[in-house]
């Protein structure tokens, strides 16, 4: 009423210089979050270029191809995958607002995520048994950086879409909490491009050479 | 104030969600069966394909989960990716590009043929 | 368990020997440090000010008492950063020849160490953010940025990194490694002790404020502008920090990475930068420059700011060349990142490699010459008041473009070959830091304390650090120059050629003269206090600005503006009074506010103690205050209440009031 936001500039002495109304402005949180994900692509780009630089360092020890378990690999991929459209499909119940929906969907990509955790934890277990662990070679050492770092940041998302859990079900799917979901799915999506560079960079090409 | 999806907030679908994901393990099964089967014969030319299809993955990826388009945000979105990926090119190349460079001419294996070449020995008495 | 290994894992290496006792000089600083602190304590219990300080500053989340936090920071670290130097400057007059002067290498290494890292992490990057902090959300038209909390956060978080390093001093020692601590000298096997890891935590803990700040100021410029702000309607100063935070959100992630590919080495044992099982030093040096060059232009960008928003004020007019000042930011800031092998020619990759980067270094001073040219033809028919602001402009125009113009000679590779971690380099960068970055910041602070604290700074005091500043500068480092190209090398603390000895000499007097230059800094900050009634700024526009923040008052309210302003095109305040605009005096309606908190603080002050017990290997404390974090964290999240509003009559009382200063002095 009182605002004259889409009339063109008048004569300059009839321009209002301020809005009569409260004015909000849009919600930063999304926007913020994905360059917060930004940020975290150029930490696994170095972790990467770290790879690339030592990853065939072996200092007489073990290799990739000797030492990477591919089936067990396959696996863990598919369960990644697969928590990513479980994820999705969380997000398509919150969107029509069917809150039990969502918690359902979102426990399991909570249980597929643990299990990618479980297995990689057993992964790292075995090879650090093998006398393969981090101090073994730098390419040792990149190897579990790089797929440790990656599992650090699955392992937080756990942490977090616990955390969610309780705040759904204490809340349900207010308008924050659903920010939140938005931007632990942006999170989760994010995890599993990161896990296909992972998985040919490491895993297939480690296997190749 | 509600705020519901805004105008920009990328909508999932169920079909956007199930075509994402078998386009995903259509392009995960294809590179696993390459290095399992052992089809190719040169690494060099192996590696190549794999980070194809790992790139054209990514993208399957922005597209279908993250609902990656250039309206989102008033375009900030693609804007921030984009550069970031320009980033991560610079950094990635030009580390390795540098990294190559140094261990050839500085590292010890190579000392023979490294900057200062042979010393010259025809000036000793 | 027994007690003893109860003990260790607990304790850690942590033992009465950390503490130096026979250090005389330290023992000195930890006694005067002891005394200034209780008194300043014993102070602030006395006036009954506890509840005031935690309840409108340590808690608050309102940009602008950030940002003047910030700025408090750097200028305190200045005082610390500023004794290193003004030591080594000591030191490196003396110690010729038999003389071995009186810091013993061990000591001096630290020094320096610790002059660059304070220098560069807790006095320039919290006077930039500082500034951009309290001036962005004015400028834009908004009440506060995009993410109040983390900017709370933001700033503990780099207190408490500060923190960390003014503990090495009593508690242990620092690092002796140069202030980028490249391995393998930075390594477990060279540098066992605890210095390198309190440059790492602290590094990365004020790494961490310092990232989520930048995210933080780009979504507030991107979405928080007010109606009719388009990007190329912004203030420049918007524009340069804009640039800056993308710098940020795009470099410190590599420093995040590197540090911790470092602590893995020392902590871990891995064998990244070791000299064997693989390892490369040389990549770490790659990754850390890559980071290291951003780093530099997220300095100097927000200082470019400043000088264009003071050339234009102090003119009368608007900026010449807008678009083109804009584009030249923005070139700056992808180029920024084409150029960081300059910083180690010497290391060997070869004649391909080190002509491109020499090139694309050469190429980076273009924009910034463009720059250079539209200040001056904005200066061209203008009408300059030198105010203390356009002083230091002016020197800085000067000053920054010798400074520049030796980083092009520096790019030149075989003319590195030679330059290469002399004084010549030393000089070159602090020509470039003190002539660019703090000149920038204190034209800066001199600009906008007025619109922070409702009077001007004292223009004599000012005027007597500007000289002692300037003069200062140019006898403490032209010097160093000589010296440089006559062969000396940086970070040596003792020499033989009894020739050089009068160039240090002249440097250390230029640097009494810098420190004559801070003594007046200071005195000027206690003489307005005191005057402040004289130099009290009513109208909330002493230097008829032309920008949105000179349009509230001085101080702005905690909301900033009554209603959100809409704008028509770029320096809208001067568009404002040549449109006679008149303040509204009713109508005011409820204004939405973030409320105070105390979980930055509690978060930052529980990283930081998490910091201190992996440094000294104090396991189970590290445990338990990392836990700690993580609980304090998801506590947080609990929170939905996280906001208020300020009732009409509130907002009309506080328009009224100034509306009544600004009748009774007209």
């Amino acid at each position: 009423m009182f605002d004259t936001l889409d009339s063109p500039a008048g004569p300059a002495t009839q321009r209002r210089f301020y809005l009569n109304v409260e004015h909000h402005p849009e919600n930063g949180t999304l926007l913020g979050f994905w360059l917060y994900l930004m940020s975290d692509c150029l930490v696994f780009a170095c972790l990467f270029a770290m790879y690339g630089v030592l990853g065939r360092s072996y200092a007489g020890g073990p290799t990739g191809a000797e030492l990477f378990d591919l089936p067990l690999v396959a696996v863990n991929t598919s369960l990644l995958l697969l928590s990513s459209i479980t994820y999705g499909f969380a997000m398509l119940e919150m969107q029509k607002g069917r809150l039990r929906g969502t918690i359902a969907w979102l426990v399991i990509t909570g249980a597929l995520g643990a299990g990618f955790i479980g297995i990689e934890l057993h992964e790292f277990a075995h090879l650090i048994h093998e006398g393969a662990g981090p101090q073994r070679s730098a390419f040792l050492s990149s190897f579990f950086t790089l797929v440790g770092t990656h599992g650090l940041h699955v392992t937080f998302g756990l942490v977090w879409l616990a955390t969610l859990l309780v705040q759904l079900t204490q809340r349900g799917l207010v308008e924050a909490n659903r920010r939140r979901l938005m931007c632990l799915s942006m999170f989760w999506h994010f995890l599993d491009v990161v896990w296909i560079g992972v998985f040919t960079f490491v895993y297939l090409m480690g296997v190749l050479s | 104030m509600t705020e519901h999806v805004a105008a920009g907030e990328a909508h999932g679908s169920l079909n956007g969600y199930v075509t994402g994901f078998v386009l995903s393990v259509v392009l995960t099964a294809i590179p696993f069966w390459l290095v399992m089967a052992k089809v190719f014969d040169r690494p060099g030319a192996a590696a190549a394909v794999l980070l194809g299809f790992a790139a054209v993955q990514i993208v399957v990826h922005m597209v279908y989960f993250l609902h990656m388009n250039a309206k989102s945000e008033g375009g900030w979105t693609l804007l921030a990716l984009i550069f970031t990926v320009v980033i991560v090119i610079i950094a990635l190349s030009g580390s390795l590009w540098v990294m190559y460079h140094l261990n050839t001419n500085m590292m010890p294996s190579s000392m023979h043929g490294g900057p200062m070449g042979q010393p010259d020995m025809r000036h000793m008495p | 368990m027994t007690s003893s290994e109860l003990t260790r894992l607990v304790l850690g290496r942590l033992s009465w020997d950390a503490i130096p006792y026979h250090e005389p000089i330290l023992i000195f600083t930890f006694i005067g440090v002891a005394v200034g602190g209780a008194a300043v304590l014993g102070a602030v219990s006395y006036f009954r000010l506890w509840g005031v300080l935690w309840r409108d500053w340590i808690t608050s989340i309102d940009h602008k008492k950030i940002g003047i936090m910030y700025i408090v920071l750097g200028l305190v670290m200045l005082l610390r950063g500023f004794a290193d130097a003004i030591m080594m400057r000591l030191q490196q007059a003396m110690a010729f020849g038999g003389n071995l002067g009186y810091l013993p290498p061990h000591h001096y290494d630290q020094i320096f160490t610790a002059h660059g890292v304070i220098m560069i992490f807790f006095v320039a990057m919290p006077l930039v953010t500082g500034l951009m902090n309290f001036v962005v959300p004015l400028q834009i038209g908004a009440r506060d940025v995009a993410f109040p909390f983390l900017n709370n956060l933001s700033f503990w978080m780099t207190t408490f990194g500060a923190g960390l390093v003014m503990m090495s001093l009593f508690v242990g020692e620092f690092a002796r490694t140069g202030w980028l601590a490249y391995p393998p000298l930075s390594g477990i096997a060279a540098s066992p002790d605890v210095g390198v890891d309190y440059y790492i935590w602290s590094l990365q803990i004020a790494g961490v404020g310092t990232l989520l700040s930048g995210i933080n100021l780009i979504a507030t410029i991107i979405k928080m502008r007010a109606p009719g702000m388009t990007l190329m309607k912004m203030p420049v100063f918007t524009w340069t920090a804009l640039c800056t935070n993308v710098l940020i959100v795009a470099a410190f992630p590599v420093l995040t990475a590197v540090l911790v590919l470092l602590s893995l080495d020392r902590y871990l044992g891995t064998s990244f930068f070791t000299n064997d099982l693989g390892g490369n030093a040389m990549m770490y040096v790659n990754l850390i420059w890559i980071w290291g060059h951003p780093e530099v232009y997220i300095l100097i960008l927000p200082a470019f700011g400043v000088f264009s928003e003071v050339v234009s004020t102090f003119c009368g007019k608007r900026l010449f060349g807008y678009a083109s000042m804009v584009y030249a930011t923005v070139v700056i800031t992808i180029l920024s990142y084409l150029v960081w092998l300059h910083h180690f020619f010497t290391m060997g990759s070869g004649a391909s490699v080190n002509s491109f980067f020499g090139i694309t270094t050469m190429i980076i001073s273009i924009p910034t010459g463009a720059k250079i040219f539209n200040w001056l033809f904005t200066m061209y028919r203008g009408r300059i008041r030198f105010e203390l602001p356009m002083m230091w402009t002016v020197a800085f125009m000067i000053t920054f473009v010798i400074g520049g113009m030796t980083g092009v000679l520096l790019a030149v590779p075989p003319a590195d070959f030679v330059l290469h971690n002399s004084l010549f380099l030393v000089a070159h960068f602090h020509n470039v830091i003190i002539g660019g970055v703090l000149f920038g910041m204190l034209a800066g602070i001199t600009y906008w304390f007025p619109k922070a604290f409702g009077y001007r700074l004292d223009p004599f005091w000012g005027r007597c650090a500007f000289w002692f500043w300037v003069v200062g500068f140019y006898f403490a480092f032209m010097p160093l120059y000589v010296l440089g190209l006559m062969g000396v090398t940086r970070r040596v603390s003792h020499f033989e050629d009894p020739s050089l000895q009068i160039w240090f000499q002249i440097a250390a007097f230029g640097a009494v003269l810098i420190l004559l230059g801070i003594v007046s800094l200071i005195v000027q900050f206690v003489v307005s206090y005191v005057r402040r009634e004289a130099l009290r700024d009513i109208t909330g526009d002493p230097w008829d600005g032309r920008t949105l923040e000179w349009s509230t008052s001085s101080p702005p309210p905690a909301y900033n503006f009554a209603f959100t302003p809409r704008v028509y095109d770029n320096d809208t305040w001067a568009d404002m009074k040549k449109s006679h605009y008149q303040r509204p005096r009713d109508g005011f309606i409820p204004i939405h506010m973030p409320k105070n908190t105390g979980a930055g603080f509690i978060i930052a002050a529980l990283c930081a103690a998490c910091g201190f017990a992996l440094i000294w290997h104090m396991w189970l404390p590290a445990a338990a205050t990392f836990a700690a974090v993580l609980a304090a964290t998801i506590i947080h999240t609990f929170n939905y209440n996280r906001d208020f509003y300020i009732p009409a009559e509130e907002v009309a009382r506080v328009e009224r009031a100034r509306t009544r200063l600004m009748a009774a002095h007209v």
